[in-house]
C-alpha cells in the first residue's frame, strides 16, 4: 500500500513534468501530451473520461493546462496530489522564466532557437490531428454516421462561421447532451409504434 | 498592498480568459501595463517573446516573471496562486458532482455531446498552428516534419516527447543553416 502511493506520487510528477518540459504553444496544444501520460502510459483513466474531464476544463475559465494537472493530480490522490500534480507541471518553467529573463534578447533573437520552435510546431500540429480524430471517431461511434457528421457541421459552423465563443458553443452542446438519451428513447419507442 | 494588487491583477485576467492561457495574454497585458503598470509595453513583450520560446503554460510563465519583477519571491508565489488556485478549484469541485452521477444517461449524453465540439476545436487549432509553423520555416519544411512525426508516432510508437526533441535537434541544428 505505501510502496504504491510512492509509486503513483512519483508517476504523477515524471508525467507533469513532461508535459510541462514538452509541451509547446501553451495550454491548449499540450492536451496531446496530458492525453498520452494519463491514457495510454499510467492508463489513469480511459479515453473516453479524458475527453470529458478536458470538456469540461474547457467550458471554465482559466489555464487549461494548470485546471488538467490539479484534476488529474486529485483524481489519483485527492487534493495533495493536486497540488503535487500542478506543481511539477509549472515549477521548471516558471524558475527558468525568472532565471532567464537577463538572456531574453539573446534567446528571442537566435536563429538556433528560432529553428528549434519553428520544427517543433509541425509535430505539436501532428498531434493535436491525433486527439481530433480521436474525439471524431468516439462522436461518429455514438451518434452514428448521419448525426455525428451533423453534429460536427453544426460545432463547425458555430465556431467558425459564426464565431461564438468556443466555451458557449461547449455549454449549448452539454445542454443537448443532458436530454440526449432521453430523445433518442422517445424516438426508438414512436418508430417502433409505427411499424407495429 | 503590492502583492494584494497582484492577486487582483491575475485573478481577474484568467477569470475573464476563456480558452485557457493564450486567450488570457491580452487581459493580462490590460493589467499589466496599463492598469498598475508593473511593466512598460515593450517589456511585456519580450516577456511573452520569452515565455513562447519556453515550453509549459503561458499563464503561469507571465505570472512567475511578473510576479517576481514586481513582487519579489512572494509576488511570484501570490501571482502563481491567484493564476491557478479559483480555475482549479471550480474544476474540481464541478468533476466530483459529474463522477458521481456518472452512470446517469444525462451525465452520459453530456460527455458524448461534447465529443464533436472537441474535435472540431483541435482540427481547428491544428490548421492555426500548421499556419504557424509555415511562416516560421516554410510550407516544404513544416509538412516533411510533420510527416516524419506522423510516422514516428503513429507507425513507430515512439513517445511525443522523444519526438519533440527530436525536431528541436534538426530545427537547432540544421534549419538555420539551410538558407
Amino acid at each position: 500500500m505505501e510502496k504504491e502511493t510512492t509509486t503513483q506520487y512519483r508517476q504523477l510528477a515524471l508525467a507533469m513534468l513532461r508535459t510541462g518540459l514538452f509541451g509547446f504553444g501553451g495550454g491548449p496544444s499540450v492536451m496531446p501530451l496530458f492525453r498520452v501520460e494519463a491514457v495510454d502510459t499510467y492508463k489513469w483513466m480511459d479515453n473516453e473520461e479524458f475527453g470529458e474531464t478536458l470538456a469540461i476544463a474547457n467550458t471554465l475559465p482559466g489555464p487549461v493546462a494548470t485546471k488538467m494537472a490539479a484534476y488529474l493530480g486529485y483524481r489519483l490522490k485527492g487534493w495533495t496530489g493536486a497540488c503535487w500534480a500542478t506543481l511539477w507541471h509549472i515549477f521548471p518553467t516558471s524558475v527558468a522564466m525568472v532565471l532567464l529573463f537577463s538572456l531574453v534578447d539573446a534567446i528571442s533573437g537566435s536563429e538556433v532557437v528560432a529553428g528549434m520552435i519553428g520544427a517543433v510546431t509541425p509535430v505539436i500540429a501532428v498531434l493535436l490531428a491525433q486527439m481530433a480524430y480521436d474525439f471524431g471517431k468516439k462522436a461518429v461511434k455514438g451518434f452514428g454516421w448521419v448525426f455525428g457528421i451533423l453534429t460536427f457541421v453544426i460545432a463547425f459552423a458555430a465556431l467558425q462561421g459564426f464565431d461564438v465563443h468556443p466555451g458557449f458553443v461547449i455549454i449549448a452542446f452539454i445542454i443537448y447532451g443532458v436530454f440526449h438519451y432521453k430523445l433518442m428513447d422517445k424516438w426508438r419507442s414512436r418508430q417502433k409504434g409505427e411499424s407495429s | 498592498m503590492i502583492l494584494l494588487y497582484l492577486f487582483i491583477a491575475f485573478f481577474l485576467a484568467n477569470l475573464l480568459g476563456y480558452g485557457g492561457g493564450p486567450a488570457s495574454i491580452p487581459l493580462m497585458f490590460e493589467e499589466i501595463v496599463n492598469r498598475y503598470q508593473w511593466l512598460t509595453s515593450d517589456e511585456f513583450s519580450n516577456v511573452l517573446a520569452l515565455a513562447n520560446a519556453l515550453p509549459g503554460p503561458i499563464a503561469t510563465k507571465i505570472a512567475a516573471y511578473v510576479g517576481f519583477a514586481a513582487g519579489g519571491w512572494p509576488g511570484f508565489i501570490v501571482a502563481h496562486a491567484a493564476t491557478i488556485v479559483p480555475s482549479a478549484l471550480a474544476m474540481i469541485l464541478l468533476m466530483r458532482v459529474l463522477r458521481k452521477y456518472r452512470q446517469s444517461n444525462v451525465v452520459k449524453g453530456i460527455s458524448l455531446a461534447v465529443q464533436p465540439v472537441i474535435c472540431i476545436l483541435m482540427v481547428v487549432l491544428t490548421f492555426d498552428i500548421i499556419g504557424d509553423a509555415a511562416a516560421q520555416i516554410g510550407w516544404l519544411q513544416s509538412l516533411a516534419i510533420a510527416a516524419v512525426a506522423f510516422l514516428l508516432l503513429t507507425k513507430a510508437k515512439v513517445h511525443p516527447a522523444l519526438v519533440i526533441v527530436a525536431s528541436f535537434v534538426y530545427g537547432g541544428l540544421v534549419i538555420p543553416f539551410l538558407g
